[in-house]
């Protein structure tokens, strides 16, 4: 943001945030405005910074496990996730199947019930007064009631272990699950029904914040909001990782990748989602949850020394490529660790989608990059 | 009518005469008539911010329901005594001005709010005979001091001194003034055709049934009136001046305790004296078979207020050039060919002219809203890729 806007005597510089009801968080927005119009926008970071990377590589490598559920604190799932998927490259530890299908299933729930959110909020953002809100967030307790019946845990799940997860599931709880993720389709349809073609709906949103390729492509940036702007990028589809080679899903693409191609895009990968479960409740296998041989690593953490070396495992999170960098000295701790958070680098184009638009698209546009400031300040 | 029935109908005017006749026979003349413009003005002060108090309840309630929740049910029975609580609430909490806030006008802003939402229920008629005042140019007067309202809000946010309340402010002024072309001259068709700017006399036009919102001009008017009345309140979908999502509070960030309980008094009492009028004007006021006249009158009114709070359950919030366009460019044009269509359904009597009048608003409407190329949602394809 250069000075000379700001010398403009039309000019007002305002501040969105750290207090603010839309900015989802203590995040804060430095506009410059003209009028409605935004001239220019600065983003403050760092109002949730807690030392995350500097506590984990003081702790022993299970014992990180607990903190990365704060990353993200809307779907822990996907953030243990990734974390012990870098942590098994490191060891060298495979993964039970059945703990590899469990593993899939939270993870999508996670995914659904991240996404729910999502599209809530930014409709709360549009100034639809909560209602939207309220009735995704009602699909999103069932959900949570099943992490909270798996785990103990509805949104500190702290559910994964290396070499599989905490606890079984029993058939009861897979049939609850079944029970819940039946229901999606069908809220899902009314949701739409209800949204998606909203004449105020469509006016705020298309054409709105739109985001170009090879800008998206420069600027790093992943998950949904790349996949509305019309590229063809999932790490569940180009790593493969986990087992998620086994099922049939599709991966949802929008053109323009504007604020409406971010909303829609997520609302056809929660019903991916809800399909990826259904495959994965049908063929789970009988067998152990958790590799046996990693058990006594995890009663004594201290055990749990990787050799020296390095790991990168990355995941679809939600929100965009989550990765996990280790590197082992050989000792309990990690000698480094580094979190690719995707809320943080998808910020980075917030300014080039707001210039020129209103003060109210600023707003919608940040409810449609999904940032959780747990994951953006680590 | 039967006796029962015009006795109910009367009851509030009946009431009044009574007391009126037992004063006389102790005070002189003019003690009489002073008591009973007191009694009038008494019955409205209390009736204002009482139906304010029930209103934030209604809100709370149904707003609730269509969450898929409760609302306020704790206190009392179904909640009934919330206001109350709230009231207690407001007056308790601490009164923070600004430093550099303009402490007088910051603190005359929400006084000034209220009044004019106070002196509109003046030319209401609640019931057959039942207005407090029935001014020969009532319509002229309500739409004169409704408008005084963007001034209160305008001193407040400037008062201020905060960047969110000014921006609101701006908003506030910029909206209702635009609002108000469009209100009223959507109101000019009916005072064509009652002949009177008084409101009583509107509603007597519309004698039995012929409310005029059965009429074309009559249907078109009250469409743009009510759209008008939502955007003149502040309600959403153009609650912009108080957008809760961009600008905190709007106008009334820096309000606290009582001050933001008058603000909050006025748009309420707004709310409730601007469905009223459109009832009216186009719903035939209290007209209507079998109840009393007041029955009808008050549920017409809370029958528009509650669209009010389903539009707030359910309608995103438009943006600020959309909604300068709806007005200007859609509602203005459209209620200039209204009172020409109005026009033509006075002096061409019977099915013609009803057919002709119809014909005309549906083409223009069609017209203006193909010249202002609204923004129609667009059908988009999202491949599915492996």
């Amino acid at each position: 943001m250069s000075e000379t806007i700001l010398n403009e005597p039309q000019t007002l510089e305002i501040n969105f945030g750290p207090q603010h009801p839309s900015t989802h968080g203590v995040f804060r927005m430095r506009a410059v405005l003209d009028g409605e119009t935004i001239r220019g926008l600065k983003l403050v970071i760092g109002y949730l910074h807690r030392n995350h990377e500097q506590i984990a590589e003081n702790l022993t490598y299970p014992g990180v496990f607990a903190y990365t559920d704060r990353l993200d604190y809307l779907n822990s799932m996907q953030n243990n996730f990734g974390y012990a998927l870098a942590a098994e490259k490191l060891a060298g530890i495979t993964v039970p199947e059945r703990a590899e299908y469990i593993r899939v299933i939270m993870a999508e729930l996670a995914r659904i019930v991240n996404h729910l959110l999502l599209v809530g909020f930014l409709l709360n953002d549009l100034g639809a007064f909560f209602t939207p809100c309220l009735y995704a967030v009602r699909e999103r307790e069932r959900i949570l009631d099943i992490f909270e019946d798996v785990s103990g845990s509805r949104m500190m799940c702290n559910y994964f272990r290396f070499g599989g997860v905490k606890n079984d599931l029993t058939e009861n709880q897979l049939g609850e699950i079944r029970k819940v993720v039946s229901r999606l389709p069908a809220f899902l349809d009314e949701f739409e029904a209800l949204l998606s073609k909203n004449e105020i709906l469509c006016m705020r949103c298309q054409n709105v914040g739109g985001l170009p390729k090879d800008l998206a492509v420069n600027a790093g940036i992943t998950g949904p909001m790349l996949r509305a702007s019309g590229i063809n990028y999932d790490i569940r589809k180009t790593d493969r990782y986990s087992i998620y080679d086994r099922f049939d899903f599709k991966v949802p693409l929008g053109q323009k990748g504007d604020v409406y191609d971010r909303y829609y895009v997520r609302i056809l990968e929660m019903r991916e989602s809800v399909k990826i479960v259904e495959q994965a409740i049908a063929g789970i296998p009988r067998g152990e949850f958790l590799n046996a041989k990693t058990l006594p690593l995890l009663r004594n953490p201290r055990l749990f020394k990787p050799a020296a070396g390095e790991a990168y495992g990355r995941i679809e999170s939600p929100k965009g490529e989550l990765g996990y960098y280790l590197v082992s000295d050989g000792t309990p701790q990690p000698w480094r660790y580094h979190v690719r958070a995707p809320s943080l680098i998808n910020l980075t184009v917030l300014e080039e989608m707001c210039v020129g638009q209103k003060i109210a698209d600023a707003i919608v546009i940040l409810g449609s990059i999904d940032i959780v400031l747990g994951e953006t300040d680590r | 009518m039967n006796p029962a029935m015009s006795f109910l109908d009367s009851i509030f005017v009946n009431l009044k005469l009574w007391t009126l006749n037992l004063i006389g026979h102790f005070l002189p003349g003019w003690a009489v008539i002073l008591a009973s413009i007191v009694i009038s003005g008494v019955v409205i002060l209390c009736l204002g911010p009482v139906i304010m108090m029930y209103l934030t309840l209604l809100e709370r309630k149904v707003v609730g329901r269509m969450q898929n929740r409760y609302g306020p049910n704790r206190v009392g029975p179904w909640g009934l005594l919330q206001p109350i609580a709230d009231g207690i609430k407001m007056f308790t909490k601490e009164d923070i001005v600004p430093t550099n806030a303009d402490k007088v006008i910051h603190l005359l802003a929400p006084i000034v709010i209220v009044v004019p939402a106070l002196m509109v229920f003046l030319v209401v008629p609640f019931g057959r005979d039942m207005t407090a005042a029935d001014l020969s140019i009532g319509v002229l007067y309500f739409i004169a001091v409704s408008s005084v309202t963007t001034l209160p809000i305008f001193m407040g946010s400037w008062a201020s001194r905060n960047k969110y309340s000014m921006i609101g402010g701006m908003r506030t002024a910029a909206q209702m003034i635009s609002y108000e072309v469009p209100m009223t001259l959507a109101v000019v068709p009916v005072i064509m055709m009652s002949q009177s700017l008084s409101t009583a006399s509107i509603v007597n036009a519309q004698e039995g049934l012929r409310w005029f919102v059965f009429t074309p001009w009559g249907l078109a008017g009250f469409v743009i009136f009510f759209i008008c009345t939502v955007a003149e309140c502040n309600r959403p979908p153009f609650d912009l001046p108080e957008a809760e999502s961009e600008l905190v509070a709007g106008f009334h960030t820096e309000y606290s305790g009582m001050k933001f309980a008058l603000f909050y008094m006025a748009e309420y009492m707004n709310a409730f004296t601007l469905s009223a009028i459109a009832v009216t004007l186009f719903l035939g006021g209290w007209q209507g078979p079998f109840l009393p006249s007041w029955v009808w009158f008050f549920t017409k009114t809370f029958a528009l207020i509650f669209a009010m709070i389903w539009f707030r359950a359910t309608f995103p919030r438009f943006r600020v050039d959309q909604l300068m366009g709806i007005a200007w460019k859609l509602l203005l044009p459209l209620t200039l060919v209204n009172m020409l269509v109005a026009g033509l359904w006075y002096f061409i009597p019977g099915i013609t002219g009803w057919v002709g009048a119809a014909v005309i608003l549906a083409v223009s409407f069609l017209g203006l809203t193909a010249l202002n190329k609204p923004v129609i949602p667009e059908k988009r394809v999202y491949l599915l890729e492996n």
